[in-house]
């Protein structure tokens, strides 16, 4: 564990006081989640519909611990290549031309071509090192020395192949490398994925998760997200722009507003000098909410009795 | 008791491997058994892995160890004394009942462990029959030291004293509410353990079962069955695409290219497995005399909607319509209920139908569809239009009938079945949801 900063992780209280110092508002499912993600070494696959701040735990929870975040963005064709480490060709390529005179130096006055080619195994090994390794996000999270938080974003969206790749990080925070051989981690990585659930992930993979879901948060709670991010809204324009979007939460939709468009949509309001919710301003402003033109047409004909009803 | 509750979960139908399992107790050693919320959120994280899960789990969790304790104990009795304070030593020498004090302390906790303890140890996780709640409810009871209660109760009561009655009074009221708690428990568990194992019963049969003779109230616990068919048809048909990147070096085409380059074989070209997206043309027949069927029949066509991309839905009974966009469009109830309202109930008319396919959507046929015609070939006696059928049938990769009667009704009556044969490369009795499922994993491995 890291000797330097250690932040208070001894209870789901903690971690919770803590996640709500990186400006993030958990329920205790979440603060639980991430206690027992830290204690019991395992990573967190983090499921719920886009926007609800999945991403922003792992950045939250990196902020708390006091580590760095390394983050991974999956998308369909990611392979080690780009996930893990490559050799640095050029850097290779380069040195040999340089160090050419060198070897020829080196291997002159040989006779027999078994002491060459023992000779050049020599200079093999040196660039196969980790001088020429090119860490990528994977390797780099592992080589933090005290820790990390990696979060593997929509890991839904990555190739099959990619998933299994990645069970042995997962499960051993150890990665190999054929040229060098196996390297752990120094501090095993706090490890988040997230997954917006466009196709069923590996039951291996999954087995190896804590699994949080989050959904939408209720009024409370989402009172509080927007009183911590939004910080110049008045009470009375929160509680009635809360009570609107779980409000609408409950119509058919083709995207619901989630957490981060009510942050935008507080912002938008603080910036037009809203200060209580009237048909008009909401009517305005729904674009930020709405994402779809014809979610927005199908809601602009209930604002007026929603705001009434919420004001 | 973590044991028995995990294996309560997997009869509840909660996949849990061994190493969950050990996550399980590792995170309950961490977080201890003090806090049910707490432990209840600690076991969702690690068992539960899909919604479906999640609400399996919290009412297998509720079932296993919703105990309340707020029950009929004494709500009309005052404490005389403040949980926790000693007693006069007198009533307290006439005590002499473990039970007694935890009840007088008001320590629940330590009550619901020593009920579980009990029933550990009478193996209440065993019960299979409600018949046996009784029996099991009475040994938890005495494995908790009742008898001793009942003791110091008739003590009580025999000691000369207000307070000595009412504090009889008092235990006897929490008692009777504990022995409530471990019929409860026992019942809990006949349902945690039992229920499990009936439903999965029940699902079975229902795969077997005959569509129309389905109850109603059984409904919708098919259709979970038919989207979940979806769903695995559609993993499985997303598992098979990736074949199509790797391959072998194709010889002869990479030589054949190479002559433009003095036979060098500059670029290597790459044999393919080609997965061919199985394009589908569904067909359903909605009329009367399929209507027991038919809101199968569009379930299922929803639901294979979901499993492949490419794949065009039709409903008939007279007329003959396009039900791609409203199901695209529609959740699932709204969609199967607009399209019987459409044209449901008419009388089946396929020479009209078929016409009318020919006429408008016949272009949506080449040599990689399959055509799936889901009816029972009854057509009122109109003329059945072989010939257009002989037409898809020339254009199509395949076409597969499936009909609801059974192989010795096809030809019977006005039924046409035996003239459409001939143009069909497969034509099946289908009726159970396990036929459905054959048909499909066939579609799916064609090639």
């Amino acid at each position: 564990m890291t000797e330097v900063l250690r932040p208070d992780i001894s209870s789901i209280e903690a971690v919770e006081a803590g996640l709500i110092g990186a400006k993030y508002i958990c329920n205790r499912q979440t603060a639980t989640a991430i206690y027992l993600a830290h204690h019991l070494r395992k990573p967190v696959l983090v499921e719920g519909p886009a926007g609800v701040g999945k991403t922003e735990l792992a950045r939250a929870t990196a902020q708390y611990l006091g580590l760095p975040l390394v983050r991974l963005q999956c998308y369909e064709g990611l392979d080690e290549s780009k996930a893990l480490y490559e050799w640095k060709y050029g850097k290779q390529l380069l040195y040999t031309q340089i160090l050419k005179d060198t070897f020829g130096e080196s291997l002159r006055g040989i006779e027999s071509m078994a002491v060459a080619l023992e000779k050049i195994a020599d200079f093999d090994d040196v660039f196969f090192s980790e001088q020429f390794l090119d860490a990528r996000p994977l390797l780099s999270a592992l080589r933090q020395p005290h820790g990390a938080v990696l979060l593997v974003d929509e890991i839904d969206k990555s190739d099959q192949e990619f998933e299994a790749f990645l069970l042995e990080i997962l499960s051993d925070y150890q990665v190999t490398i054929p040229e060098i051989g196996t390297i752990a981690a120094t501090v095993a990585p706090l490890v988040v994925l997230t997954s917006n659930d466009s196709r069923d992930l590996g039951d291996a993979l999954k087995r190896r998760c804590l699994h949080l879901h989050i959904g939408y948060p209720d009024a409370k709670l989402e009172e509080r997200i927007i009183d911590v991010r939004v910080p110049g809204v008045e009470e009375r324009l929160r509680e009635s722009l809360v009570a609107f979007v779980q409000k609408m939460r409950t119509f058919e939709l083709k995207k619901l507003p989630s957490v981060s468009e009510t942050i935008d949509w507080a912002r938008a309001l603080v910036l037009l000098h809203v200060t209580e919710l009237d048909a008009e301003s909401v009517r305005d402003t729904l674009s930020v909410l709405l994402k779809y033109e014809s979610d927005i047409e199908s809601m602009k004909r209930h604002v007026s009795s929603i705001v009434a009803a919420v004001n | 008791m973590l044991v028995e509750f995990l294996r309560s979960a997997r009869r509840a139908g909660i996949a849990v491997s061994v190493a969950e399992s050990i996550e399980a107790f590792a995170a309950v050693d961490l977080l201890g058994y003090d806090d049910r919320q707490t432990v209840k959120d600690a076991l969702r994280l690690v068992i539960a892995k899909s919604d479906e899960e999640r609400e399996r789990f919290d009412e297998c969790f509720e079932r296993f160890f919703g105990i309340d304790l707020v029950g009929p104990a004494g709500a009309d009795l005052a404490f005389m004394f403040e949980p926790g304070e000693p007693l006069p030593p007198e009533l307290e020498a006439l005590l002499d009942s473990e039970l007694a004090r935890i009840l007088l302390a008001d320590d629940r906790a330590q009550l619901i462990r020593n009920l579980h303890a009990a029933a550990a140890e009478v193996d209440v996780a065993a019960v299979r029959l409600f018949t046996q709640v009784n029996g099991l409810a009475r040994r938890i009871l005495e494995a908790m030291g009742i008898d001793a209660l009942d003791a110091a109760i008739e003590r009580l009561r025999g000691a000369a004293g207000p307070q000595a009655e009412k504090l009889a009074e008092f235990l006897d009221a929490r008692r009777r509410a504990v022995a409530e708690l471990a019929r409860d428990l026992v019942e809990r568990r006949l349902a945690a353990s039992g229920g499990g194992e009936a439903d999965r019963m029940h699902d079975e049969f229902l795969r077997d079962a005959r569509l129309v003779n389905v109850d109603r109230r059984d409904l919708e616990r098919m259709r979970v069955l038919v989207r979940a068919m979806g769903r695995r048809l559609a993993t499985r048909y997303g598992r098979t695409r990736t074949h199509a990147k790797r391959g072998h070096l194709d010889v002869r085409r990479t030589l054949r290219r190479s002559v433009g380059f003095d036979g060098v074989p500059f670029r290597t070209y790459w044999k393919r497995h080609k997965i061919q997206k199985p394009r589908v043309v569904l067909l359903c027949d909605v009329s009367g005399s399929c209507a027991p069927l038919a809101h199968f029949l569009l379930l299922f066509a929803y639901s294979l909607g979901e499993a492949f991309s490419d794949i065009r839905s039709f409903a008939f009974a007279t007329n003959l319509i396009d039900v791609g966009e409203t199901f695209e469009k529609e959740s699932v109830d709204d969609a199967i209920a607009k399209i019987m309202r459409k044209i449901g109930f008419q009388s089946s008319d396929y020479g009209r139908a078929l016409a009318t396919f020919d006429k408008e959507h016949i272009g949506c046929i080449d040599r990689t569809t399959t055509v799936v015609v889901l009816g029972d070939g009854r057509t009122n006696y109109h003329n059945p239009r072989v010939d257009v059928l002989k037409r898809i049938y020339d254009r199509a990769r395949r076409v597969v009938w499936l009909n609801p009667e059974h192989r010795v009704a096809w030809g019977i009556d006005d039924s046409e079945m035996l003239r459409y044969l001939p143009y069909t490369h497969v034509a099946r009795v289908c009726n159970r949801l396990r036929h459905l499922e054959e048909v499909v994993a066939e579609l799916v491995k064609a090639r």
